[in-house]
């Protein structure tokens, strides 16, 4: 664990990633203490500009204060990213382990099929699926599920098609160890490092993904989430440029704050790759 | 590779291309099925307020009481003879929608691909050639930050800063309304309309290339051949052409293809953003107007478009590079 924080905190941006994690982290579990009430009320005159009538970020259209609504899509921006992931995770794990532990005609047909999602245009995809089963956050995290696992199971593939046929592994078959249990309890644990790195930039770029899907009016329609708000601010950006400048300015910081910690992470976990990482694509 | 051998991995090629739009025209018809609801309903693209009559027509035009491989079969003959169904919302055939959205889609996705294909290789060659200098790190700095931004927000930046503060280039549309041009002047408007959607899209792919020609480049320059050509006393601006960034080129074509997918899926943010004329801009009125057939026939096409395209990369690889190996 020490090693591990060495490692991590040695990679700057990593530490300022996390940092502005942290920050974004606080925002969103403050959000209800900081605005109260909901962010979709009136609490102020329509376009007032950043800084007028007690607005710190201006208000929109309706009078509503955008720095609430930024505030309150925290939320939902990093609620959604998560469990996208974790949903991901959990087909792009599982497909990817039968691929790499069965192998022959298990995987070339999970590889197919995985070539297949990537091939797709994705989002055309997601946006398909969000529209069908109406926008809500449960469609929402199925939409960004569905597209974003093929790298996971790209991964897992690799890792498990080396590590099945490790000494370790063996010695689990020798004692009669079921299927499953080598699976989980021997090989899953040592292909994490790769997964753990990976989940930290589908989490970035569920959060993007989201924006994307609530700016083309996807969204939940009871939530507030950044997309939203920059979608909201679209077709009066020439009178309120507030509006749709700063949500913007709050999904970078969080996705880059995410992209940094996830180098970090592949710093920390993987040492002999952090000298010589030239120039990653 | 060998010329005798091309027909057949063409023809590897094709089939697995025909497999992949099989497979999105089947994903098509269950998501009719799957959806909430009454299929009838979704094609109509109404939602309980449709006319019964009407719904009945359509129950019985595709076999909707019939069982589903009947209605499948009935599906795919229709998408296979190019019937993508009929937009009742807004009484065209979806087919001729597409059709005509697609040129301005073409227009622009090929122009942000062109942009950034060149701006990025010239970067990352520049940074491969200067490592660890501050246009190395530059590159670094923008590919971190265009990963992170979003596509559609870049595009609203770029309006505020050259549309709304500077005046210098038109937000919206393909061509000026309400002036009569002619000959190059028309040229010269649609290109001014262009820039700023082919920007915003190419931006994200110039950071993309960039790193990986440098990726590459520092690669290549690392083998043998490199080595030798150095030894016969080959001019540097020479090996640097015609050795390092020839090979070096061969994985960003491959990378191009596998991103295509990527590169439409954007191009319905851009479109949205700068109202711009094209198949992502159907896509979003289809949005609203919750027409679904529509919907799942940008899906179809964007997905032939990424499956031509990634053909195209396929032959142009094997052709450029005679060491592929010819497995289809």
């Amino acid at each position: 664990m020490k090693d591990f924080w060495r490692n991590f905190s040695r990679n700057r941006g990593a530490v300022v990633g996390l940092v502005v994690l942290l920050a974004v982290l606080i925002l969103a579990v403050l959000a209800p203490v900081l605005y109260p009430g909901s962010p979709w009320d009136m609490a102020g005159m329509p376009f007032a500009p950043p800084g007028e009538d007690g607005m710190l970020l201006g208000t929109d259209s309706l009078g509503r204060d955008v720095a609430a609504g930024i505030a309150h899509g925290a939320r939902v921006s990093l609620l959604v990213g998560a469990v996208s992931t974790v949903a991901a995770l959990a087909i792009g794990v599982s497909l990817g382990a039968i691929a790499g532990y069965l192998g022959g005609i298990a995987d070339d047909l999970v590889m197919r099929f995985t070539e297949f999602f990537q091939t797709i245009p994705s989002f055309v995809l997601a946006i398909l699926l969000v529209a069908i089963f109406t926008p809500s956050i449960a469609s929402i995290v199925f939409a960004i599920a569905v597209v974003s696992w093929p790298p996971v199971a790209r991964v897992v593939r690799a890792e498990f098609l080396s590590l099945r046929s490790r000494e370790f592994v063996q010695a689990s078959e020798v004692l009669g160890k079921s299927r499953l249990s080598i699976v989980i309890g021997d090989i899953l644990p040592n292909a994490l490092s790769p997964i753990v790195v990976l989940s930290s930039l589908m989490v970035a770029s569920a959060i993007l993904l989201e924006s994307a899907l609530s700016f083309l009016g996807l969204g939940d329609p009871n939530m507030m989430s950044w997309g939203f708000l920059i979608g909201s601010g679209r077709s009066v950006i020439r009178m309120a440029w507030w509006m749709s400048v700063f949500p913007g300015v709050a999904i970078f910081l969080t996705v880059l704050s995410l992209n940094l910690v996830g180098e970090g992470l592949s710093d920390a976990l993987n040492p002999r790759l952090a000298r010589n990482r030239g120039g990653k694509p | 590779m060998e010329l005798s051998k091309l027909p057949g991995y063409l023809l590897g090629r094709l089939v697995k291309a025909a497999i992949v739009i099989l497979a999105i025209v089947v994903c098509n018809f269950f998501l009719i099925h799957a959806a909430p609801g009454d299929p009838a309903s979704i094609i109509a693209g109404q939602s309980g307020a449709a006319d019964a009559r009407f719904l009945e027509q359509l129950r019985a035009q595709f076999g909707l009481d019939q069982p589903l491989y009947v209605q499948l079969w009935i599906y795919l003959k229709g998408v296979l003879t190019l019937d993508l169904g009929f937009s009742h919302r807004q009484q065209v055939a979806v087919a001729s929608l597409l059709w005509d959205r697609l040129p301005a889609t073409l227009l622009l996705t090929g122009a942000a691909f062109v942009f950034a294909l060149s701006v990025g290789v010239a970067m990352g060659a520049l940074a491969a050639l200067r490592v660890g200098t501050w246009g190395d790190s530059i590159i670094t700095v923008l590919a971190l930050t265009f990963y992170a931004t979003p596509l559609f927000w870049v595009g609203l930046m770029l309006v505020l800063l050259f549309s709304v503060t500077l005046e210098w280039l038109p937000s919206f549309g393909m061509a000026s309304v309400g002036v009569d041009l002619h000959g190059i002047d028309v040229v010269l408007d649609v290109a001014k309309h262009l820039l700023l959607p082919a920007l915003t899209l190419g931006l994200f792919y110039v950071a993309v290339y960039a790193r990986l020609s440098r990726a590459t480049m520092l690669e290549v320059a690392d083998q043998d051949f490199v080595k030798t050509a150095r030894a016969k006393g080959v001019p540097e601006g020479r090996i640097l052409r015609r050795h390092i960034l020839r090979n070096a080129l061969l994985p960003i074509i491959t990378f191009a293809g596998i991103q295509a997918g990527q590169l439409i899926g954007g191009s319905i943010l851009v479109e949205t953003v700068f109202a711009w004329p094209g198949i992502g801009r159907l896509a979003f009125e289809a949005l609203l107007a919750r027409d679904y057939q529509v919907l799942m026939g940008v899906f179809f096409c964007t997905s032939v478009m990424v499956v031509l395209f990634n053909l195209i990369t396929d032959l142009l690889y094997a052709v450029v590079d005679p060491r592929v190996e010819v497995s289809a």
